[in-house]
């Protein structure tokens, strides 16, 4: 959990050391108006890098983070890869080293699948290996040392990284609505228009209290693909926070930053719970609310 | 932080993984494992099988071995029996021979002894006459005195 000392590579203060490491590397659209890192208003709307973080938020939605992107397409490759490779030798017979590894958690993930879903439907399994896997490399990079990648990418030029996709909410997010997205197919391909009539008809099963249960059970399926998104962002977010407030000891001092190097191996060992346990449970709520959507009641 | 393009990115590589999981990852892995789980329960099928083929094997065997003792013992018994009935009839040939043979001993014997006997008497008569000769200084005259001979002769 090394981190390099932040006063020497140039932050004037500790919030811009923290503000520096929550900042994405953005690529987007600079509207007329907006203004500049260096004080210019913009005239003529351009596409390019964010400077600094007020750039990348005058950018709005015509932006896209790339460095979250780049992560999260690079771990869901190392992922599929592996897996893939796996797949193309795989061997009814005694299975060896890699082959393992992944039986071990293709067999994990079989088996919560089996455990809740009690439907027809060849595509849950796959969905919730990949979500759990996916979910688990990108907690993983929490534990790489908060400054080595962004430091190293700092000298090749590149000014902002963050190499943990899921403490962007882009991602996670965007995950959960893939996730919602694909229970409203579901709920729409398996009850039809049986879907709207739970909705309107639960709690109370009367064509009398519509006005009450629709909005009632709406802010409900909306709040799922929320809480599922924001969960996996808020635990990993805040671990990442903590990483970086621990690394600023480093800048203290011999005896703060002897403590901090403690911190982080503590820290560090008890986010290697968080990690897998977020992905788990990303991966379990996914497989429930595909369930449910399956369900006919 | 901000909220921007990189949601609906993701969205899209999200979905780009889930098929592409889907098509070429899952199949195969899970179409592996079930068949190892056929083979396992086949092979485990198959164990208990010849396990209790085994014992049956072992039961049969046991009888047989049972029964072979069995035979073998009756087949001693009756060895047994056979040999003893041999050495008695040999017993008895072997008793019958030696009376037999005793028998026709004796008969030899008192065969000659007879012989002897009459040698003897008729040698007895022979000096018993000449004796008589030599006494009576005169011929006896066989013809004459034969009947007081012989009677002499039954007499000795």
């Amino acid at each position: 959990m090394a981190s390099s000392g932040n006063e020497e590579h140039g932050y004037a203060n500790a919030s811009e050391y923290i503000q520096h490491h929550l900042t994405n590397l953005t690529y987007g659209k600079l509207p007329v108006g907006a203004e500049t890192c260096d004080g210019h208003t913009v005239t003529e709307a351009h596409w390019g890098f964010a400077q600094c973080g007020a750039e990348a938020k005058a950018m709005g939605f015509n932006a896209i983070n790339v460095d979250s992107m780049a992560w999260s397409i690079g771990l869901g490759l190392v992922f599929l890869l592996v897996f893939w490779r796996v797949a193309k030798s795989v061997t009814a017979g005694v299975p060896t080293g890699m082959q393992n590894f992944v039986e071990t958690i293709v067999e994990f993930v079989d088996n919560n699948v089996r455990d809740v879903f009690h439907g027809r439907n060849p595509w849950i399994a796959p969905i919730a290996l990949t979500v759990f896997c996916w979910v688990l490399l990108s907690n993983l990079m929490d534990i790489l040392p908060v400054d080595l990648v962004p430091w190293l990418l700092e000298q090749a030029g590149v000014k902002f990284q963050k190499i943990v996709p899921s403490t962007d909410p882009n991602v996670t997010l965007g995950t959960a609505v893939f996730v919602f997205i694909l229970m409203l197919y579901y709920s729409f391909k398996v009850k039809g228009f049986g879907f709207i009539k739970e909705l309107s008809f639960t709690p109370f099963n009367t064509p009398w209290l519509i006005w009450f249960n629709l909005p009632l059970e709406l802010v409900g399926l909306i709040a799922k693909p929320f809480s599922l998104g924001l969960r996996l962002f808020g635990n990993l977010y805040a671990a990442e926070i903590i990483f970086i407030l621990i690394a600023l000891m480093f800048g203290g001092g011999i005896i703060f930053g002897v403590l901090g190097g403690v911190m982080q191996l503590a820290w560090a060992a008890f986010h290697i719970l968080v990690i897998p346990l977020q992905a788990f449970i990303f991966m379990v709520l996914t497989i429930v609310y595909l369930s449910q959507a399956h369900e006919d009641h | 932080m901000n909220f921007n393009a990189t949601f609906i990115g993701q969205i899209i590589v999200f979905a780009i993984f889930v098929v592409l999981c889907a098509k070429y990852v899952w199949p195969p892995i899970m179409a592996a494992m079930q068949e190892r789980q056929k083979k396992i329960a086949e092979g485990l099928d198959a164990a208990s099988r010849a396990d209790k083929a085994l014992e049956v094997a072992q039961h049969d065997a046991a009888g047989k071995i049972r029964e072979a003792k069995e035979q073998a013992a009756a087949l001693i018994e009756q060895a047994n029996r056979r040999a003893a009935v041999i050495v008695d009839e040999a017993k008895a040939e072997a008793e019958a021979e030696a009376k037999r043979i005793v028998t026709a001993a004796q008969s030899d014997v008192d065969k000659e002894r007879n012989l002897a006997r009459e040698e003897l008497r008729a040698k007895v008569a022979e000096l018993t006459v000449a004796g008589a000769e030599k006494i009576l200084q005169a011929e006896v005259d066989q013809s004459k005195h034969s009947e007081l001979l012989d009677k002499l002769a039954a007499q000795l």
